[in-house]
């Protein structure tokens, strides 16, 4: 079974179709690449995911649970992380800070025992910020830890994002456009970035990128939406074959 | 703390403790207002500063903490020290009822909202329907405090005293609050909220506590400073003191726990300053001052504190 199913989901804006009718299942473990032109409606697919976009119809099943009854602050301790197009990062906090706010839904202390600081709490607060360090570490942001991030650059902003969605310990990682804005080499480093974290921490990923030769490179099944409609499915190679898919590039000129 | 942050803790804590033994009874008097100041911002900074709800009407928990002082006081006999926590817990249900409603709202239209709860408490509290417990638009008068067991204090200075105990506390449980993991939620809140839920965080629910808990802070202050005027009237509580909380918390610093102080220290000293200079445009000073202090202190005092020391950090390596 996999462990994120998508099925018939639709979602309008006014006469605008988002997304019609679609349905593809993650295979647990897997690396997933979505792509398509622009606006074929991968990042609302994120939305809806993430619930912050309501469907229409259709439904969104994550390890053998409809997601379209869970609030959407309760998305992330389910273990579904993500990352955003246009970075939706802490600006006024340090990189370090936006780390720990990652680990929000892995740790429970409320206001009460906030205000008093009993040992459990510090116990908590060491264990995250233990956490948060190993991450500065596997992203090499240990230069920049104790910055805000709004004075970083944006592909670093990128990384800690990253190191944000892997705080909440996720099992399906969601990265929109993580290679955007990256030169050459960089995008070389994020593929096999990404593939190692998979591997080590045995997550599912679901890759939206336009950058083609990177989703073809990690990606074991490619999903390619058009016009809101699911146009190919299939291996890397199998999609690049797709007749209806070179249209699709060819039509929309990228 | 680092040890630089313990040392200077401890003079200024020290100077605070010396502070009524070297100056007469009304400044004393006034000092302890600051402190009492120091603790309404500091609801307010923790509302405004770290969680990004502007408040225009902080005053209203003032006055609804200061009422509850003194009408326990006045009308049931209750001692004076027992007054803080039935205010504090009548104004954390207050603030958090209030901030229900106001999750609709963001920005300028939270602003208005909450000025409209400014303006209209005090005339609610003239009302005469509730004036057996009020007072109506003569207030309430209340007896200072004697020192107990036989200290050897004036009034004032134990009322100082005791001021500063309850700040103390007050700003130990906000610090301890502020640097953890829901202080982080709210300024995560602050800078991103839909990040921020999508981190896990209530963010409906966090505002709402957080509204409660700001009140709560204020409605202390207010009932301290009833205590420390011995008086409450409906005028005390206009407008005028809740945009005077937002200046305070303005310039001593936005998300600041220190700024809280420094905030306080200019809302009480400025104005009798000014007055001071001139009788005539006592207000015209003010507002000079007032325009220097932005102009100079964009980040606020304790930001301008922080980065002054960050520039001094930095010669200091680079010799
Ligand atoms: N909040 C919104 N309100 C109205 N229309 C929206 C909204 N979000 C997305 N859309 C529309 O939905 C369609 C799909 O947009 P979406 O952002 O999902 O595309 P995308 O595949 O992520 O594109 P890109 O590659 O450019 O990021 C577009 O036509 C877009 O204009
Ligand atoms: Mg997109």
């Amino acid at each position: 079974m996999p462990l994120l199913s998508v099925s018939g989901v639709s979602v309008h804006f006014g006469g605008v179709v988002a997304l019609d009718g679609v349905s593809f299942g993650v295979p647990s473990g897997s690396i997933l690449g979505l792509i398509g032109p622009n606006g074929a409606g991968k990042t609302t697919l994120f939305n809806c995911l993430s619930r912050l976009y309501p469907c229409d119809s259709g439904d969104i099943v994550f390890d053998g649970r409809s997601l379209l009854r869970v609030p959407r602050h309760g998305i992330a301790a389910l273990g579904i992380g993500r990352t955003f197009q246009n970075l939706a990062l802490f600006r006024s906090m340090t990189v370090r800070e936006n780390i720990l706010v990652g680990r929000h839904c892995r740790t429970r202390s409320g206001f009460f025992r906030n205000f008093l600081r009993p040992p459990g709490v510090a116990r908590e607060e060491r264990e995250t910020s233990e956490k948060a360090q190993a991450l500065i570490r596997l992203l090499e942001l240990e230069a920049v830890a104790d910055a805000r991030v709004a004075s970083l650059p944006f592909g670093t902003q990128k990384r800690v994002e990253l190191a944000r969605a892997l705080a909440a310990e996720p099992r399906l990682l969601l990265l929109d456009e993580p290679a955007s804005g990256l030169n050459h080499e960089e995008v070389g480093a994020l593929g096999a970035l990404v593939r190692g974290i998979r591997d080590r921490l045995g997550l599912t990923v679901l890759l939206v990128e336009h950058h083609m030769s990177l989703v073809m490179s990690i990606s074991e099944r490619v999903v390619a939406l058009n016009f809101g409609r699911k146009i190919a499915e299939g291996t890397p190679a199998e999609v690049q074959r797709d007749p209806e898919l070179i249209q699709a590039y060819l039509g929309s000129g990228a | 703390m680092s040890r630089r942050q313990r040392i200077v803790f401890a003079v200024v804590l020290a100077l605070a403790c010396a502070l009524p033994f070297l100056v007469s009874n009304y400044r004393t008097f006034q000092f302890t207002l600051v402190l009492v100041y120091a603790i309404a911002l500091l609801g307010l900074n923790i509302l405004t500063g770290y969680n990004g709800q502007i408040s225009l009407g902080h005053g209203a928990f003032y006055a609804i903490g200061a009422y509850s002082a003194a009408i326990l006081m006045d009308r049931f006999g209750v001692p004076y020290w027992a007054t803080l926590p039935v205010a504090g817990a009548v104004c954390l249900v207050a603030g958090f009822l209030f901030g229900l409603p106001a999750l609709r709202l963001e920005g300028l239209y939270l602003a208005l909202a909450t000025f409209a709860l400014g303006v209209s408490l005090p005339q609610l509290l003239k009302y005469h329907h509730f004036e057996k417990w009020t007072g109506g638009v003569q207030g309430i008068v209340i007896t200072k405090p004697d020192p107990p067991f036989g200290l050897a204090l004036s009034q004032d200075q134990w009322l100082y005293f005791f001021t500063l105990v309850v700040a103390l506390g007050l700003f130990w449980l906000a610090r301890n609050l502020l640097r953890g993991r829901v202080g982080r939620a709210l300024m995560a809140i602050r800078d991103h909220p839909i990040a921020a839920e999508a981190m896990g965080i209530h963010t409906a629910m966090v505002k709402s506590i957080t509204f409660g808990v700001s009140a709560m802070y204020t409605g202390i202050a207010g009932a301290l400073g009833a205590i420390a005027v011995q008086f409450v009237a409906p005028d005390s509580f206009n407008i005028f003191l809740s945009i005077t909380f937002l200046i305070g918390i303005v310039i001593g610093g936005l998300a600041s726990i220190t700024g809280a102080l420094y905030g306080a220290l200019f809302i009480q000293f400025v104005p009798n300053i000014a007055d001071e200079l001139s009788k005539a445009a006592p207000w015209a000073i003010f507002g000079v001052v007032l325009i220097g202090f932005v102009y100079l202190l964009p980040a606020g005092v304790a930001g301008g504190i922080r980065m002054a020391l960050a520039r001094w950090r930095a010669k200091r390596q680079n010799i």
